[in-house]
């Protein structure tokens, strides 16, 4: 699978790592070099500095070839812009797309792009934890 | 009417201000404390602070009962954020969004956005309209018809110049409006009026006509 990943923060570069070790082709987009720090030292895919948002960048970054496209960036709306731009005008046929307030993410799951509140997500589990027993290692 | 601005800049803060002169009603949400008590103080409480982009400001902005809304921050994809917020949620009938990279313009109208203004776009057509060189200037666009009325110039040495506009072979979804001369009154144009050197034309085409309207009128 072909997959180009907006944004090389924690989540972006951990997600690259683990996918170039599975064999998938990964591109992954940063606007700041420095970002590529976070890939695995043995990554085998590509890093591209440029901006997700940008056709040309993401036709750089081979778009119009992908299975699917990520968008990981700390804005909520850069990512449902570049995600939008990926489904609606490149036809990718997946795209995920990580929004941190929940509602927007509401409002755009229902808008065609498939997407992911970390803070809906994270909070949901932490009350579970809390719920349960404490876990063997943490004890 | 109603009409919600995104965005308290500069762009924001006159567009409120000639709005509300022209009598609407206007709330301005804008991000900054400070710029926010600014405008306050100078257009009177039109003014919330918030982020245009989070469906609870837009709900104490009263989003459901606005008749148009206007994004204008400098961020192109907050402005496309916000609009469909306030059209998919809010049921807004026309949203209007400022663009600062002119290559969105397609994206944002391929997103549902109603407006896409790029002001980058208006100023360079604005400089090209003083150039005399230049062979046609965009006037408007009717988007919804996939029309646009421009003006062409008829150069001096234009191989059309005496001739009728019978003579020439226009695109068949092409109007000739207008036809304004250097010396004489505007008129409009019929199957025997003769171009001269130097007439201005207004004229209705198409994007993929256009090119064929510009040499059947120049004869090049």
């Amino acid at each position: 699978m072909k997959v180009v990943i907006m944004g090389c923060g924690r989540v972006g570069a951990r997600l690259a790592g683990l996918l170039d070790i599975e064999g998938h082709g990964v591109t992954i987009l940063d606007t700041n070099t420095y970002s590529f720090r976070r890939l695995p030292a043995e990554f085998g895919g590509t890093a591209l500095t440029g901006n997700g948002m940008d056709e040309e960048s993401l036709k750089k970054a081979g778009i119009e070839e992908a299975d699917a496209f990520i968008a990981l960036t700390q804005g909520d709306n850069r990512n449902v812009m570049a995600a939008q731009i990926a489904r609606h005008i490149f036809k990718v046929p997946r795209v995920l797309c990580r929004i941190y307030d929940p509602l927007r993410r509401e409002l755009f799951n229902s808008l065609g792009v498939e997407s992911f509140s970390p803070t809906t997500i994270f909070a949901q589990m932490l009350k579970e934890k809390l719920e349960a027993e404490p876990e063997e290692e943490a004890k | 009417m109603y009409i919600i601005v995104i965005g308290g800049g500069k762009v924001g803060y006159y567009l409120a201000q000639a709005l509300l002169d022209q009598g609407h009603e206007i709330l301005v949400v804008e991000r900054d404390p400070a710029r926010t008590q600014f405008i306050i103080d100078a257009l009177g409480s039109v003014c919330i602070r918030g982020d245009g982009c989070e469906v609870t400001t837009l709900t104490e902005a009263g989003t459901g009962r606005a008749e148009m809304f206007i994004a204008v921050t400098g961020d192109d994809e907050d402005n496309l954020v916000t609009c469909q917020v306030a059209k998919h949620k809010f049921n807004v009938p026309r949203t209007v969004a400022r663009i600062n990279n002119p290559k969105n313009e397609a994206i944002f109208k391929e997103l549902g956005i109603d407006v896409a203004v790029s002001s980058t776009n208006i100023i360079l057509e604005s400089i090209t309209e003083e150039v005399p060189t230049h062979s046609m200037t965009h006037l408007m666009d009717i988007r919804e018809k996939g029309l646009e009325v421009v003006e062409l110039k008829i150069p001096a040495d234009a191989k059309t110049v005496g001739k009728e506009i019978r003579e020439l072979t226009l695109p068949p979804e092409n109007r000739l409006f207008l036809i304004i001369p250097k010396q004489e009154k505007p008129h409009v144009p019929t199957a025997s009026t003769v171009l001269q050197a130097e007439d201005q034309i207004i004229a209705i085409t198409t994007p993929d006509s256009e090119e064929a309207l510009r040499k059947a009128l120049r004869g090049s």
